[in-house]
């Protein structure tokens, strides 16, 4: 689960990381009692990246510019989604800009910190050769070695190589007991009178995690309405931008599904797994999230183990009669008791197939 | 053998929860030596005709050397270091959505403790019909001479299936788990699979995200000496979304199907377009 800016740092703060001095807003009027120096700096609070290229952020030096700022900005929207936050900061004299990063390596199987003298910009865009990757090892964790390490390759002089290593120490701490998947600091700043200053904060917090963090209240607004109606109840869910509905069960199985639809040049609407159900009404209920996305036609596709082919074909038939679906449906049943599913479903007159290949061809041809 | 067979001792972890108790039997159908189960506060107890302790500690007195652990993913970490503790070998993890750190911390210490770590978010390990750890359903499998090796559950039953229908059979057929950081990978089960006298072909059943395809890939290119055959889930995915696994999604650019499809290629390895097309390039 990504965190707004102002969320990532007031962990920062928490964990004595150095942050500017800043306030939240969400009216104009809020800005009147802000006491901080000016100039200050107008954030909007977005979870996506590059905010600063597509205009949301601003710089004031008066309370008459920043309140002028903080009305466009709450009242335009930003890459389609209206921005509900601003985070108003004292504006740093920048000395020089840093990268900075904790994040899990899934190859190597361990944390990673990564670490740049070239930072403020997209790291995608940073020059190999620029960027340090430490691997931690796992049961160590933290020690004061591994900032001695990665301070001279960003050419930091004995005063700062003291800051960094207190502050890669607070770093690694919160990325430890918060269990973040990653905790970015672009830039991290050196000011023109020598400190390390987090002028950025990016927080992701394993939301596998979250029955232990219950003082994190994230936000789900980088997905759709749909993604997190299907979320909540509780279904594997993602929106894409073709025009046929799918529902599968398993992960894996579910993503053949989608690459068999491409295949044949068609395009998925979305992905759906049941899990591992035997529900009735678990099937029925995922139909409705499928017609809200208004797909051109339905392709069912299951294999049956824990999830039984005739409660699928149960959860259906109910679906098609309670939502009156009328679109173009094709239904592959294979595997526990896929004999009485297909037998269920052409008795409600709906044909199933038992190969997937079969079943995608189907829905090539009902789509010409 | 390959991780497990006939003679397997194996312990169930959260045997008494409704996953425990069903997929024990059926394991136990399918010719597993299932010895007994682990609930804390349910010692004394009997599930499936097998003995129930409180702890694994007690439960060594059986003498198994695998454990199957199926408990809620916050007590998975727990779980894990009991067993190892107390000087089980093998350890597969069937729960799905364990924390990634725990995750770290079981890989981490499964290394330092040399012990083998399956999963987490996996459907088990069979070697029909010697023994069985997990999920799989019994009836797809035919004894043979062909591997599978999964990072996914449904998918996996599915090219089994496949297989089973066109006439061959199955010697080990093992899921690695969905998750971004699991314990055996592609790489380390064809070391294991390499010299294994009841195998002559491999398939991987891969998907995005990771880079355990590109490693296998690079280790079959400088010479393995049996037929290995890919399906890789994803093609149709798009970058930065999760694609139901906490391991299927593609960041930065690293990940994609057709990174993993262009090196398995360039290694000599087969990779299907659709799962069912997976015996046809095995007979090929």
């Amino acid at each position: 689960m990504n965190l707004y800016e102002f969320q990532g740092k007031e962990l920062f703060r928490k964990f004595g990381i150095p942050v500017p001095e800043g306030v939240v807003v969400s009216q104009e009027s809020e800005l009147d009692s802000v006491k901080i120096g000016w100039p200050v700096v107008v954030k909007s609070q977005v979870l996506f990246g590059g905010r600063g290229k597509a205009g949301g952020i601003r710089f004031a030096d008066d309370l008459a510019a920043a309140k002028a700022a903080a009305r466009d900005l709450l009242s335009a929207s930003l890459k389609g989604s209206r921005v509900k936050r601003l985070l108003v900061e004292q504006k740093l004299k920048i000395s020089r800009e840093l990268y900075l990063s904790i994040a899990i390596d899934t190859s190597r199987k361990r944390p990673v910190i990564m670490a740049s003298k070239s930072g403020g910009m997209d790291i995608e865009s940073v020059p190999e050769s620029d960027l340090v990757a430490r691997p931690v090892d796992t049961l160590i964790g933290f020690s004061p070695y591994l900032a001695n390490e990665l301070a001279p390759k960003l050419d930091l002089d004995a005063a700062l190589s003291k800051q960094f290593s207190a502050l890669l120490s607070n770093l690694y701490r919160l990325f430890d007991q918060y269990d973040a998947e990653l905790v970015e600091i672009n830039p991290l700043v050196i000011t023109a009178d020598s400190k390390l200053v987090a002028a950025d904060a990016k927080v992701v917090i394993d939301q596998d995690s979250l029955f232990r963090h219950q003082d994190i209240t994230g936000s789900y607004e980088d997905m759709t309405a749909l993604e997190n109606e299907a979320r909540m109840k509780g279904y594997s869910f993602v929106e894409l931008d073709g025009n046929i509905g799918v529902i599968a069960n398993g992960a894996g199985l579910t993503m053949a599904t989608l690459d068999s639809l491409l295949l044949h040049s068609l395009k998925p609407r979305n992905f759906l797994d049941l899990g591992g159900t035997d529900s009735v009404e678990t099937v029925k209920n995922a139909f409705p999230l499928v017609l809200a996305a208004e797909p051109k036609a339905i392709l069912v596709n299951i294999f049956g183990g824990v999830t039984k082919c005739d409660t699928v074909a149960q959860g259906i038939i109910a679906a098609k009669s309670e939502f009156g679906i009328d679109m173009p449906m094709v239904v592959r049943l294979s595997g526990v008791h896929e004999e009485e599913g297909r037998a269920l479903l052409s008795s409600s007159g709906i044909s199933a197939f038992s190969n997937m290949t079969d079943a995608v061809k189907k829905v090539a041809e009902l789509m010409g | 053998m390959v991780l497990i067979d006939a003679k397997t001792g194996i312990i169930v972890q959260g045997i008494t929860g409704h996953q425990g108790a069903f997929h024990s039997a059926e394991m136990i159908k399918f010719g597993a030596r299932v010895l007994g189960g682990v609930t804390p506060g349910k010692g004394g107890t009997k599930v499936n005709g097998v003995p129930v302790f409180d702890t694994v500690a007690d439960a060594m007195s059986l003498g198994p050397s695998a454990s199957m652990i199926s408990v809620p993913a916050p007590y998975v970490r727990d779980a894990f270091f009991e067993a190892i503790d107390s000087g089980i070998g093998l350890v597969y993890v069937l729960t799905e959505h364990v924390p990634k750190h725990d995750e770290l911390d079981l890989y981490a210490n499964a290394k330092r403790k040399g012990i083998v770590l399956v999963g987490p978010n996996g459907p088990g390990i069979s070697v029909p019909f010697e023994s069985k750890i997990g999920i799989m359903p019994n009836h797809i499998f035919r004894k043979g001479d062909v591997a599978v090796v999964s990072r996914s559950g449904t998918l996996t039953y599915e090219i089994v299936r496949a297989i089973t229908d066109a006439g061959m059979g199955e010697s080990t057929v093992i899921g690695l788990g969905g998750d971004a950081v699991v314990g055996l990978s592609f790489l380390d089960m064809l070391k294991l699979l390499g010299p294994d006298k009841s195998t002559k072909s491999i398939v991987l059943v891969g998907e995005i995200g990771g880079t355990a395809e590109e490693e296998a890939a690079e280790y079959i290119s400088k010479g393995f000496d049996k037929k290995v055959v890919s399906y890789i889930a994803g093609r149709s995915a798009p970058p930065g979304k999760r694609m139901g696994h906490a391991g299927a999604i593609i960041m930065r650019g690293r990940g994609t199907a057709e990174s993993k499809i262009r090196a398995l290629t360039a290694a000599g390895v087969a990779v299907a377009d659709y799962p069912q097309d997976i015996p046809a390039l095995l007979k090929q």
